[in-house]
């Protein structure tokens, strides 16, 4: 039982999630309306990136910068949003 | 040696204001151009290195010109000024020559247009500003204007503003009898009144009443001053006005093409500068908040490091960079296009790093 349980024993090591490339649409309750992103892609983290998105344009426009379009540059992702009347569409290019 | 004039030009138009500096480009003094967009940028501008004009469109969103030229009268009273808007209209001619502008002109459409207004810029370079000249009399000095006082036997008071000072001269039948500015009377009061280069002067009703505090003869003040003028000369000067170049490290970052205003953030979450931005307190907490949360969101989902974060809007283009423990935001005019606004951010943060 003992050699069993070692060989079944769950990793605690964290799950790597693959960079996904689509893109997907939000509406201003921060739902998701339409993805094209692969179904692997876990939807917390879809929901994760479009709240951190939402907020954005919404402290935008309450520091009196309005902002239609955001590009955040990392060394290994190029995520670009649209402001869509208080929703997003939000597109995801790994590099 | 010989110095090229700066003109400043501001116009919320940034195609018009293209084409303005085209055309000024020609004046055969060969000025320097600088422009903005805003009124902010503008001030933020005149405050960080002395021009010799400011040509000022006058419809314009936020600050208006009328707005912007009340301020810059009060902080610049030496700078001349001119109005170049397509309002035509004698009231607003009428306010902005009360303000003590130098030129009002329309916004040329024709070929023709186009000379005369390059030979009215022109002509107002060619004024020696080192002269001064009171508005309204351009090329009296306020000796003259003391003297004609004088010698007319006038009972009157003289106000004169520069900038935010302002003095007042008492004359009865021709005698100066009293002088006052700030703090000071008498011939005190006298003298530093007659240090002032440039500003506006109106003539007010008599005070009879008002008690003679000078008694000496108004050639012995004046000759008197103006030893002590001469004397003075080769000192820095004091009081309002673009006197020098007092060019912040962020200020130099405005001379890319198409810069609004800048902000640096400090990582201890307390301390930030800027230069021309509207409201900077606002603007600076977006972006120490707004950073945070992406850096966050790049290191959860291994993203990597975040380079550059850019926001098009329909009021300014901003672009946020982390330097070490600095934030540093820019704001771009709106009608930059997102590869120009990369392009310029990567030279901005060549110069900032250096």
């Amino acid at each position: 039982m003992g050699l069993l349980n070692l060989l079944t024993r769950r990793s605690s090591s964290p799950v790597l999630v693959r960079l996904p490339t689509g893109s997907f649409t939000l509406d201003p309750g921060g739902r998701i309306v339409a993805s094209t992103l692969p179904r692997s892609f876990p939807t917390a983290r879809v929901q994760q990136i479009g709240a951190l998105v939402l907020s954005t344009f919404q402290s935008a426009r309450e520091a009196r910068i309005p902002l239609t379009e955001l590009i955040a540059d990392y060394s290994a992702l190029k995520l670009t949003a649209r402001e869509l009347r208080g929703g997003a569409i939000i597109f995801l290019a790994p590099r | 040696m010989f110095t090229r004039h700066k003109i400043l030009l501001l116009d919320d138009d940034h195609e018009l204001v293209e084409l303005y500096r085209e055309m000024l480009c020609r004046l055969p003094s060969q000025p320097e151009i600088f422009t903005a967009t805003s009124g902010a940028r503008a001030i933020a501008l005149l405050e960080s290195q002395p021009f010799s004009l400011l040509i000022s469109d006058l419809n314009m969103p936020k600050m208006d010109g009328l707005q912007v030229l009340t301020i810059v009268r009060r902080k610049f009273p030496q700078l001349r000024t001119a109005v170049m808007t397509s309002v035509v209209d004698a009231q607003f001619r009428t306010r902005a020559y009360a303000m003590g502008i130098d030129l009002f002109l329309e916004k040329p459409n024709t070929g023709r247009e186009i000379n005369f207004f390059i030979d009215c810029i022109e002509s107002l370079l060619d004024r020696e500003a080192d002269t001064g000249g009171f508005r309204g009399v351009q090329s009296k000095s306020l000796v003259d204007i003391i003297q004609l006082e004088c010698l007319s036997q006038s009972s009157s008071v003289l106000k004169v503003t520069n900038g935010s000072l302002t003095g007042k001269v008492w004359f009865k039948n021709g005698d100066l009898i009293d002088a006052a500015t700030q703090d000071l009377t008498g011939e005190t009061a006298f003298r530093k009144i007659l240090s002032w280069n440039t500003g506006n002067f109106e003539i007010l009703q008599a005070e009879p009443e008002r008690k003679r505090t000078i008694f000496n003869s108004y050639q012995g003040l004046l000759l008197e001053s103006a030893q002590a003028l001469d004397e003075a000369k080769g000192q820095p000067p004091e009081g309002g006005g673009a006197t020098g170049p007092a060019e912040s490290s962020l200020a130099r970052l405005a001379c890319f093409n198409g810069v609004e205003f800048v902000i640096s953030v400090s990582a201890d979450e307390e301390k930030f500068e800027s230069w021309s931005a509207e409201n900077p307190e606002q603007i600076s907490q977006w972006v120490r908040q707004t950073i945070k949360r992406f850096r966050a969101f790049g290191e959860g989902f291994q993203a990597g490091e975040l380079n550059q974060l850019e926001g098009l809007g329909p009021q300014c283009h901003v672009a946020l960079v982390s330097l070490g423990d600095t934030d540093l935001c820019v704001g771009f005019h709106r009608s930059l296009s997102q590869d120009l606004v990369r392009d310029t951010m990567s030279k901005i943060v060549i110069q900032w790093a250096s």
